[in-house]
């Protein structure tokens, strides 16, 4: 996913490396957004490094069960005698403090952040799949007649139809319905995200199918998922990333709520909501069983949310100069 | 006007089949039946199960399913599989302890929004604006139930009042003023927490439209012919940039269902996202079906009658 988005961005911008920089010194400008950005990347990277510390070399695991340990708040040292040496926390010390069963809270917020980033985006990956390809359709063969009724036709009622659902209420249905896994969880949040998506490919594919490169391309007898994929996606692209962008914030949030009721990924995954959501039980006894996670996700999100409202007026001239 | 909305009325019933189609056999083709919700029970034998699968029609092909639920439905004969109350009657109930919740909050967000928005529009990039800015974003971005938890522990240990559920067991026989009093505390938390992810997104919108005002030559002219600046404002600025608002009024209008579950499941207040929830749980698909076709229609109605009084707010626009 994150390759998916950073060749599309690499495809939408080189032939103009001056308009890329441009855009890029713009963000800049906006330290809000710049900060976020940053913190982003660093969170990437964390979110890595942590996948492969606790997976496939094991210095943190989060997996461990010390009954004689739990409740014990941050920075506490380690200095139990019952349990074994070999279980001990990395460096001997409990960063984040251990929760009810006595497992590492640093460990599984680590964990929680490869699986908690994932969730949100591949659901994105999933309704930006969706619906660039059915924005796409409908913007570029909008004029094609099936029968009695356009192809746009269809695929907007399409989308309004769906947009009546109300969404939260649809996803825990689907949810619930379903076998709890987290691949269902990921797919039906970005099965029920797409509108957005292809009301925007649909509006800038409108307004690009006229113009003169795409004649150019047609001329040339360039097949049309090429026109399509290779010459107007990418000049399509910019306001579908903003959204994206959002989108992963919003897909970590619904994933927290979902767990909050109960449907969201379960045991042994940890996630972010996760944490928070079985953490909320101890609210009194073990405060940062529910505070670690719950200002993880505030931060994260609004990191997300600001950097893609500064993408947003980097990419939209109008909004910049009204600011 | 009457043909646009006659067209229109007719287009959204054609949606609304549709969209009762859809959500009929979503629901139905998803695996996990009615009768398998307790299936370590020992008392349900095969033949029960058998008997309940007949009862309900399940064994019957989907399109005769559905044609059994749109009859039931509109011969208000619907029942719910879980308790064999009838849905409608159900739903109704559920629909009057959301109302109250649902204007408090609604008008929270209209008379707050709109103060704030407006005035971080006038002082831009003054202090009031940027905080406005960053705490909105902040509040937009904070997992609802976490903020829940803190605000009830925070007013609770505060003001020292119960908050949890539509009023205090046992007050029945108090005066009328502590009664009232226990209701209002009840209802206004509730109330504010689902207000504040819409009054921070409403107040960048505020913002925003009427940044796009300040800067027209009707607003120009308004002050060169010596107007005061409130009259040039909120007359000439804020009629303009109100026009948006009212397809964001008729949007709101479906958070009615969807947006509650989580904060109705928080305050054990019995409105209809918690019903909704309650019928997940327990595989009561009339009753999902049922306020899922509902929260539909809401949808549709409030986008009718925003698109309606568009029409009469806005003079350029011609049906």
């Amino acid at each position: 996913m994150n390759e998916q988005i950073a060749n599309l961005e690499a495809d939408a911008l080189p032939p103009s490396k001056g308009l890329f920089q441009e855009r890029w010194e713009l963000l800049k400008r906006n330290r809000m957004a710049y900060a976020s950005f940053w913190f982003l990347m660093a969170l990437f990277a964390l979110a890595i490094i942590g996948k492969i510390f606790t997976q496939n070399i094991v210095v943190f695991d989060p997996k461990i069960v010390r009954l004689s340990e739990k409740f014990l708040p941050p920075l506490t040292p380690y200095t139990s005698k019952i349990t074994p040496q070999e279980d001990a926390p990395v460096l001997g010390i409990y960063l984040l403090g251990t929760d009810e069963l006595g497992r590492d809270v640093f460990a599984r917020m680590i964990e929680g952040s490869f699986v908690s980033l994932t969730v949100g985006f591949v659901a994105v990956g999933i309704s930006l799949t969706v619906g660039i390809f059915l924005g796409g359709l409908a913007g570029f063969y909008g004029r094609v007649k099936l029968g009695f009724i356009t192809v746009d036709t269809l695929i907007m009622r399409f989308v309004d139809i769906m947009l009546c659902f109300p969404s939260f209420f649809l996803i825990l249905t689907v949810v619930a319905l379903l076998p709890p896994s987290i691949y269902n969880i990921m797919i039906v949040i970005g099965l029920t995200s797409w509108m957005g998506i292809a009301r925007f490919v649909r509006a800038e594919f409108l307004s690009l199918r006229d113009q003169d490169f795409v004649v150019a391309a047609k001329s040339q007898a360039i097949p049309e998922w090429r026109i399509i994929f290779i010459h107007m996606v990418p000049n399509a692209i910019a306001p579908v990333l903003v959204s994206a962008t959002i989108g992963v914030a919003t897909a970590i949030l619904t994933e927290s709520s979902l767990s909050f009721l109960g449907f969201g990924v379960q045991p042994p995954d940890a996630t972010w909501g996760n944490i928070l959501a079985d953490g909320k039980t101890f609210l009194f006894d073990a405060p940062w069983l529910t505070f670690i996670p719950g200002f993880t996700i505030l931060f994260v999100v609004l990191a997300f949310n600001l950097c893609g409202e500064g993408l947003r007026e980097v990419f939209n001239p109008k909004l910049r100069s009204t600011r | 006007m009457i043909n646009f909305i006659i067209r229109n009325i007719w287009q959204r019933l054609i949606l609304l089949v549709f969209i009762s189609i859809i959500s009929h056999s979503v629901i139905h083709l998803a695996p996990g039946e009615p009768a398998l919700v307790d299936p370590s029970n020992p008392r349900m034998k095969a033949e029960d199960i058998q008997r309940i699968r007949a009862a309900y029609h399940l064994d019957e092909p989907l399109h005769v399913q559905y044609v059994f639920w749109v009859r039931d439905l509109f011969t208000g004969e619907l029942k719910s599989f879980k308790d064999n109350q009838p849905v409608l009657k159900k739903i109704w109930d559920r629909f009057l302890n959301s109302v109250p919740l649902f204007i408090v909050s609604m008008m929270m967000i209209w008379f707050l929004a709109f103060p704030i928005g407006i005035k971080a529009a006038l002082s831009r990039n003054s202090a009031f604006d940027k905080a406005s800015t960053f705490i909105s974003y902040a509040l937009i971005s904070i997992p609802g139930f976490f903020l829940a938890y803190l605000l009830i522990i925070f007013i609770v240990k505060t003001f020292d009042v119960s908050v949890i559920g539509m009023r205090t067991f046992g007050l029945e026989e108090a005066p009328l003023l502590i009664r009232s009093m226990d209701r209002v505390w009840h209802l206004t938390l509730p109330a504010m927490i689902s207000a504040i992810g819409g009054m921070a997104i409403l107040s960048r919108y505020v913002r925003s439209q009427m940044l796009e005002v300040i800067h027209q030559d009707y607003m120009r002219t308004a002050r060169a012919k010596g107007l005061p600046e409130d009259q040039v404002i909120y007359r000439h600025g804020l009629r303009n940039a109100l026009l948006p608002f009212i397809t964001m009024f008729g949007l709101t209008i479906p958070g009615l269902i969807g947006g509650s579950v989580i904060f109705e499941t928080i305050f054990a207040w019995p409105g209809m996202g918690r019903l909704g929830f309650e019928a997940i749980l327990a595989r009561d698909f009339p009753v999902i079906l049922t306020l899922t076709f509902f929260s539909a229609i809401l949808v549709l109605v409030g986008t009718l009658i925003s698109d309606i009084l568009y029409g009469v707010a806005d003079p350029r626009i011609k049906f």
